[in-house]
């Protein structure tokens, strides 16, 4: 049967242009195109394994962002505590000056108080003996008009005058 | 598409017979319908590329004739020589009988014309290398490797990357990129052929045996220059059996190194050429019906059509499948020839005497 016999026009030709197709394609197609595929495929799974990395590293610094976080947050509030405790402090401490202050102030204020009033009284007695000196000058003055009566006094007073 | 395609062919070839035609009247023979001749014509190689014939008009371009003979030399002309209105004469001592052309006094003739198979395999092929050169150039330039490849190369990178992960590396091993450009190309050859053969007018190339044979054959020598000698010692003194079946094993085994690429041969030509004649037969069921009654022809159309439809589906995957096939095989029966060698961990385990 015609169907099964081979042509050699055929076989001729198809070997031929196997034998060019093979030569062109294998110089001008296919390396370059395994090769962009290989270079493509290495690309790729390079870019997966960065992220990766990068991923992981992401995770690193997140975790060491929250625990400087924490860290930070921890001496925030010792810093915080340290400075009411300080507040607390200074403020007693002003409050126990204050009162010292105070009381000393209260005591000089009496000390002087005490002086005033002894040298109020002091002259108060000052005044209040002039004031019966002139009186009594007053009166004695009044009393001595006359004579006699004068002499009197005299004599009174240098009786009264001890010589001792 | 079609029929603008038969438009344009009807447009180049009518100069070439407008002085061709004399009003020969036409043989009444053509009143009876020989579905068997017409679809035989149709599958098989011819020296003109015939499209349809509209009453007395034949739409076909004629082709080159290329002959050598020992006595007379290269003779090249068109085949159009040969006929003569709707004679066909003899020209320069040749005549053609059917499809074939012989030498008017009987001496050896090698045919090695531009046939229509070969004339379609070549602008083929001629697409294939376009095609690929275009996708490797984009490579090239970086398009693809470090961006997104587009158009073609979308299309082609899966096919690619499916032969290389299905067919060259479970069955090639470390080897594999010494084969792939050689499956590559096989493939796509296969390929290529199949599908422009499957477009309306074309010729039936996967389908012819020469053309497989070819295939197969350097399959055969690409396999045989693989080998090493533990596969020649598997064939020739087959261990671990008994003598009497070594005797039986052995003209098989030796057997079965030819019949490994006869069977590509033989798979490739008869899935090919069994489509094409289904698909011609379905085609030609409209016509038989045709014939017996005008109604019967009409009627039974549609359904022709829609098997016809059904089985031209059918025979795009079978082009991608016999392509695949006839590749990994291939490989196969590559890896056949080279495994269980001494470098290679995944071996025989036979016992090997250092």
């Amino acid at each position: 049967m015609e169907l099964l016999l081979p042509g050699i026009g055929i076989l001729f030709w198809t070997l031929i242009a196997f034998g060019i197709v093979y030569y062109i394609l294998k110089k001008f197609a296919w390396n370059a195109i395994i090769k962009g595929l290989d270079d493509r495929e290495t690309n790729i799974a390079d870019s997966i394994a960065t992220a990766e990395k990068v991923k992981l590293e992401m995770a690193q610094l997140k975790s060491d962002n929250e625990a400087l976080l924490v860290a930070a947050r921890e001496e925030r509030a010792i810093m915080l505590k340290q400075a009411k405790e300080t507040k607390d402090k200074m403020i007693a401490q002003a409050k126990e000056e204050a009162k010292e202050q105070a009381a000393k102030i209260v005591a000089d204020a009496q000390v002087t108080i005490q002086q005033q009033k002894m040298a109020a009284l002091t002259d108060l007695k000052n005044q209040v003996g002039n004031l019966v000196i002139e009186i009594s000058e007053k009166v004695l003055r009044k009393e001595l008009n006359d004579r006699k009566e004068q002499e009197n006094f005299i004599h009174q007073l240098a009786n009264e005058v001890k010589l001792n | 598409m079609v029929a603008a395609f038969s438009l344009f062919c009807l447009h180049i070839t009518s100069p070439v017979f407008a002085q061709d035609h004399t009003p020969v009247p036409h043989e009444s023979a053509e009143a009876k319908l020989d579905p068997a001749k017409i679809i035989l014509e149709h599958i098989q190689d011819a020296h003109e590329w015939h499209f349809f014939t509209l009453g007395d008009f034949h739409a076909s371009i004629p082709l080159p004739v290329i002959l050598y003979s020992p006595t007379k030399g290269f003779s090249v002309f068109l085949s159009s020589r040969f006929h003569q209105g709707h004679e066909i004469v003899p020209y320069q001592g040749y005549e053609m009988t059917g499809n074939k052309i012989v030498a008017t006094d009987g001496t050896t003739v090698y045919d090695i014309s531009i046939s229509k198979n070969v004339l379609q395999m070549m602008l083929a092929l001629l697409i294939l290398v376009l095609l690929m050169t275009s996708i490797a150039k984009k490579y090239k330039t970086g398009q693809g490797v470090t961006s997104a490849p587009k158009g073609w190369q979308n299309a082609m990178e899966p096919v690619i990357t499916f032969i290389r992960d299905e067919a060259a590396k479970p069955n090639l091993g470390p080897k594999w990129k010494k084969y792939f450009p050689y499956l590559l190309t096989v493939f796509f050859f296969i390929l290529i052929n199949c599908l422009v053969g499957l477009l309306p007018g074309s010729a039936n190339v996967t389908g012819n045996v020469a053309f497989t044979i070819v295939l197969g054959v350097i399959a055969f020598f690409i396999i045989l220059f693989s080998t090493n000698s533990h596969f020649w010692g598997h064939i020739f003194w087959p261990p671990g059996v008994p003598l009497f079946v070594k005797l039986i094993l052995i003209p098989i085994e030796f057997a079965s190194f030819f019949i490994k690429p006869a069977a590509l041969i033989i798979r490739l030509f008869a899935n090919m050429i069994a489509g094409h004649i289904i698909i011609l037969s379905f085609v030609s069921l409209i016509f038989i019906f045709g014939e017996m009654n005008f109604f019967a022809g009409w009627g039974f159309s549609p359904l022709s059509i829609a098997f016809t439809v059904f089985i031209y589906f059918i025979e795009i995957l079978v082009a991608f499948i016999q392509a695949f096939i006839f590749t990994n095989l291939a490989a196969v029966f590559i890896g056949q020839a080279f495994e269980g060698g001494h470098n290679d961990i995944d071996g025989h385990a036979d016992p090997v005497i250092l």
